[in-house]
């Protein structure tokens, strides 16, 4: 990519979506979304099965048309073949050559980009032995995996699109792969994630978008959706005298049972009201099990969400 | 270079796909000993009333359809239902290119099939004309575009289960009854008239026609030529590469 492309990807969003509707004969599975993703992050695509994630994401990747709107790679049209060039994919279904054996598979991959990475490093990079005769077919759901994100890494591209990424993978290949995520977007990689592995966006993702029913319902930082702005939660016994707590907090601090069990206290999380709300159940002989910043989890939020989604 | 030329990237699809169909037993099956086998049978065994001459064009066209239709419909099918297809949707690798990249990659294994063909048949004493084979060529090439354009619109269209049953089933109904083992001269008229419609019965003729009678099949010509153009549309309209 030129320099002029660079400069320009910097100044728009990479991917970019403007009303976008996608309709299969009378159902519509995205209606009217507008997303965007800028280079240099990780954003993730959230939402319950049927929101419309997978059908946004195939329209962005060229793989669908759009029934109506907008689609934009930086700045250009998803099928443009230096676009094309500049994508890196990782499917849920589909991505591997069955009969093939993964050296091979990314060897012909890369003779179809102008700037790809050496197939032999990534393969190494994401532990898979690149001497391995094994066609890929019988390689584990793991293994598989990790084959998967070398042919996304492969072009070496502008764009990352993945599609559950960690599905299948154990501890220490999902902490690979965070990090190997991490690593592209430092290096100024626009990175779209849609996971339903809630942890992963906690730990990963610089923006979070929640879809319901093709079209996005919320927009923010993770601090920003789970209100740990805002509020603090804890968990103790049911039905504490919270009134008693009210007191103890400085003005302007409201404390609440949202569920039986779990406390919210409104208001900006600082040291010294931390402390009070900890030395208040001390003085109460009361056992707090999770002290935080947040009035909810990332958790919380989307159940929430798909409840509302399906009223 | 922003981005990799047309002609790279359908020379690295064709030597992808050549090199996996010549891992494939079942494909070296199909493409090289079923057309030998059965050429040695028609021309020891006389099963037919067929001379060496009517039936070294015969197998060429068995040749032509176990390659070109059936064993790429099938493997294309199963290409698409592992999710292969879907995922090179995403990569530079357009559709042209895909359908450019099998048709080099099928027709060069279909030239081999040909010349294994061929080489027996000459022990059989065949002589063919060398104008009888420039025809033929002709002839070969555009039936080889109608077979993987149809190939494609069946794989790219039916679930994989379907594209073996419809791929396996046409190449034997087409073999015996479209007008290539048993030529539409020995049809009854009215059923010839029709099948001489079919692009089965035109390449099988043509061929004939060319290497026999050294004539040139225009009527074959035009119908090969009509199924061609109408395979191609019909492949750039419901080719899917989604399974």
């Amino acid at each position: 990519m030129g320099s002029h492309a660079l400069a320009y990807a910097q100044t728009v969003a990479a991917v970019e979506i403007r009303d976008l509707v996608v309709r299969y004969g009378s159902l519509t599975a995205v209606d009217g979304l507008s997303f965007e993703a800028p280079a240099g992050c990780i954003t993730a695509l959230l939402g319950p099965n049927g929101a419309g994630k997978s059908s946004t994401i195939e329209v962005a990747c060229g793989l669908r048309p759009a029934t109506s709107g907008q689609v934009r790679l930086l700045g250009r049209d998803p099928l443009d073949p230096v676009v094309r060039a500049q994508l890196g994919v990782m499917l849920q279904t589909g991505g591997l050559f069955p009969t093939a054996r993964p050296l091979e598979w990314l060897t012909y991959l890369a003779k179809l980009y102008p700037n790809p990475a050496d197939p032999a490093d990534l393969l190494d990079a994401v532990g898979i032995d690149p001497g391995l005769r094994t066609q890929t077919r019988r390689l584990s759901g793991g293994e598989q995996q990790r084959v998967k994100l070398a042919a996304a890494l492969l072009p070496q591209p502008q764009i990352l699109f993945l599609d559950e990424p960690t599905a299948g993978l154990d501890a220490l290949a999902r902490r690979n792969l965070l990090d190997l995520l991490r690593k592209q977007r430092d290096l100024g990689k626009a990175i779209v994630l849609t996971t339903h592995v809630l942890p992963d966006v906690e730990d990963l993702a610089d923006s979070i978008w929640v879809m319901s029913d093709g079209r996005i319902i919320m927009q923010g930082t993770l601090a920003e959706l789970t209100g740990s702005s805002q509020a603090i939660s804890f968990t103790g016994p049911m039905h504490l005298a919270i009134a008693g707590l009210m007191q103890a907090l400085p003005e302007g601090y409201e404390a609440s049972e949202t569920q039986p069990g779990k406390y919210v206290v409104t208001g900006s999380p600082t040291p010294q009201v931390m402390a009070t709300i900890a030395s208040w159940c001390a003085q109460h002989g009361v056992m707090v099990s999770e002290l935080g910043v947040g009035s909810r989890t990332l958790e919380q939020l989307l159940i929430e969400t798909s409840k509302e989604g399906n009223r | 270079m922003n981005h990799v030329s047309m002609a790279r990237r359908v020379t690295a699809h064709a030597q992808w796909e050549l090199k996996l169909l010549i891992r494939n037993g079942e494909q070296l099956l199909l493409t090289f000993v079923i057309p030998v086998v059965l050429l040695l049978a028609l021309g020891f065994t006389k099963l037919s009333t067929q001379s060496i001459d009517a039936a070294v064009p015969t197998v060429f066209a068995v040749s032509i359809l176990a390659t070109c239709f059936t064993s790429l419909a099938i493997g294309t099918g199963f290409e698409r239902r592992s999710g292969a297809l879907r995922f090179l949707g995403t990569t530079p690798l357009s559709r042209l290119d895909l359908i450019f990249g099998k048709l080099i990659a099928t027709g060069l294994l279909t030239l081999s099939s040909i010349i294994a063909v061929a080489i027996t048949g000459t022990f059989l004493d065949w002589r063919p004309s060398a104008s009888g084979l420039a025809l033929a060529l002709i002839i070969g090439v555009l039936s080889a575009t109608v077979w993987v354009s149809w190939a494609l619109v069946i794989a790219g269209y039916f679930r994989a289960e379907a594209v073996l049953a419809i791929a396996n089933g046409l190449f034997l109904v087409l073999m015996i009854f479209g007008g290539v083992v048993i030529a539409t001269s020995r049809m009854p008229n009215l059923l010839a008239h029709m099948v001489d419609l079919l692009p089965s019965a035109a390449m099988a003729n043509g061929l004939r026609d060319a290497l026999q009678l050294n004539s040139v099949p225009v009527f074959a010509l035009i119908v090969l030529a009509v199924w061609a153009l109408i395979g191609i549309w019909m492949a750039k309209r419901v080719f899917r590469w989604e399974p």
